[in-house]
């Protein structure tokens, strides 16, 4: 067996994993599965995709940084792209979510994520058309680095990407003031109040947050795959195992579980083939499900 | 005349999207039970129904021929196994879980329907479903109101033998677990037990409307069952408002009257 789906793997699962993070967040946070999420990808990465256009318009053409695809227009159109997707979920969460959540039935919240998941949806369609896009249509050459396996400057640059969000993640929730509060409003929303918690201060650090990591993930797709109206809907399944995977609420479980979904899918696609594909996450869910469904590094619901 | 053929035949779509509501009614609206994936359930019923009945195909698996009966029975059958097994995996936990298996459903339902040519013909679809009355197809009139009076009948039965249930005892124990689920539970009723049963009669339900519908058009592919057929059947439900199943009816027709389905 070829060893070249490992970095496919990695990369898939960086993807997934950048994504599972938004969702978990949300899901122990705000207590509902948000079916929007993987909108949140493809809107960033159409919004980051606005950004490089805007760029180039004011500033001409700019070549890229020596190996890599991209130069700094798509870094600084990133930075934007992940502003405009963190303001896209808060200003969803005052229109919509936040006047259901105020209802108290969680379940209502989850349905209006699907209906404002189509809507998100069918809004690209309409402005950006559904035939695909690229960032960059020029090709790299993949560099062999021992055991068979190739890999692109781009695909380093994206997994190193990934570690350093991945670890700014995990300090901010671990190291202050408003991680801490994050964790207690997730681990006992009540006593988390009485405290003189900041709840909707917390709430709008969780969607920026999201959004932001969803940008990310829907331009690393965007790099290296294309970019398409229902990018991020297709990675619903795998964000929402990979949440679940690594239990829901924690972030590293969150990115593991994404890794492991990845280099399932990855492998799956060289052994049974690539139509194959989507089934992955949800064998691995039905498996977490009924073995250990508290997932890796989850808690016990109370 | 035409108009009239065109009005049976608009029924009849209605009456099998009203099926689907009563489905989801019995899950949502009377157990509280969130299914965001029932458009694979729909098409469980529809495939196997196809699968069972229609004739010899060299190209794929089977084609047995069976009486259009046997593939409702089988695909009611089938939803239910399938349903069941959702609710089994997933109804111990968080309402969510059960929501995103659901949707995990849908997608490997897609999945299998779009590339296991051997069972599912693929995205070419299944053609030459056995028709009820398809000697009639000569003239279309009496065609679409003798598959409307099918429908009528099949959707009246499932109707008045849901509203039977949800007064009887088993009904009653849904609702309470709906509203109350400590208050039921220490009457010693187990709350998922019930709930895997709704969620797998609802599964049926959605199943054989399904197959309904498959043997009414004829053909059907895998485009049939997107996304967006889940968020129909749940605006009907919506406008019904939930836990009365009679409105439910007249809502899928009002459903039939908005905004035609995404592309």
């Amino acid at each position: 067996m070829n060893l070249q789906f490992v970095v496919d793997g990695l990369l898939a699962g960086s993807m997934i994993g950048l994504g599972a993070i938004g969702v978990t967040l949300t899901y122990s946070i705000l207590r509902f599965s948000n079916f929007a999420h993987g909108d949140f990808m493809a809107w960033g990465a159409y919004a980051t995709l606005a950004a490089v256009g805007a760029i180039g318009a004011m500033f001409g053409k700019i070549a890229p940084i020596a190996p890599l695809s991209f130069g700094w227009p798509l870094i600084a159109a990133v930075v934007i792209g992940m502003a405009i997707t963190g303001l896209l979920a808060l200003l969803l969460d005052l229109m919509l979510f936040a006047r259901l959540r105020a209802k108290g039935q969680a379940i209502i919240v989850v349905m209006a994520s699907f209906g404002a998941s189509m809507a998100l949806r069918s809004l690209l369609e309409f402005i950006f058309t559904s035939r695909p896009t690229y960032f960059s249509r020029a090709i790299q050459i993949a560099m062999p680095v021992g055991f068979g396996i190739r890999i692109t400057p781009d695909q380093i640059a994206l997994l190193l990407l990934t570690a350093v969000l991945v670890l700014g993640v995990h300090l901010l929730m671990t190291r202050t003031q408003t991680g801490r509060s994050m964790q207690a409003l997730s681990q006992n929303a009540a006593l988390a109040r009485i405290v003189g918690i900041d709840v909707a201060k917390v709430v709008r650090v969780t969607w920026i947050v999201g959004g932001a990591l969803a940008c990310v993930a829907g331009v690393m797709i965007g790099i290296l795959i294309q970019i398409r109206p229902f990018m991020g809907f297709d990675m619903l399944l795998p964000m929402f195992a990979a949440a679940i995977l690594g239990g829901i609420g924690s972030v590293p479980g969150a990115v593991l579980g994404g890794l492991i979904i990845g280099l399932a899918e990855a492998g799956a696609v060289q052994l049974i083939g690539a139509e194959w594909r989507a089934a992955v996450s949800f064998i691995i869910l039905m498996t977490v499900l009924f073995v250990r469904p508290i997932g890796l590094f989850g808690v016990r619901e109370r | 005349m035409d108009l009239l053929g065109y009005g049976a035949f608009f029924l009849t779509t209605a009456l099998i999207f009203s099926l689907v509501t009563l489905g989801l009614n019995l899950q949502w609206g009377l157990t509280g039970l969130f299914n965001v994936g029932l458009a694979g359930f729909v098409a469980i019923g529809a495939y196997t129904s196809a699968l069972l009945t229609t004739p010899d195909d060299a190209a794929r698996l089977g084609g047995f021929g069976l009486p259009i009966l046997v593939g409702w029975l089988g695909a009611m059958v089938v939803g239910g196994v399938a349903a069941a097994i959702t609710g089994i995996a997933t109804l111990r936990l968080r309402s969510d879980y059960l929501a995103i298996t659901t949707f995990g459903v849908a997608v490997v339902v897609q999945l299998v329907a779009l590339n296991a040519q051997k069972l599912t013909g693929g995205p070419f679809g299944i053609g030459f479903i056995p028709r009820p009355f398809g000697g009639l197809a000569e003239t279309p009139l009496l065609f679409n109101l003798s598959n409307l009076a099918v429908v009528s009948v099949v959707t009246l039965i499932v109707y008045l033998a849901l509203e039977h249930l949800s007064r009887s005892p088993w009904g009653r124990v849904l609702k309470a677990l709906r509203e109350d689920e400590r208050a039921a539970i220490s009457l010693g009723k187990s709350a998922r037990f019930y709930r895997v049963q709704a969620f797998a009669v609802g599964g049926a339900i959605m199943a054989l409307a399904g197959a309904l519908q498959a043997h009414f058009t004829g053909f059907i592919a895998p485009d049939n069952y997107l996304p967006a057929l889940t968020f129909q059947v749940w605006v009907m439900l919506i406008v019904a408002r939930a836990a009365t199943s009679a409105p439910s009816s007249a809502a899928s027709w009002s459903g039939r009257f908005g905004p035609d389905r995404e592309p």
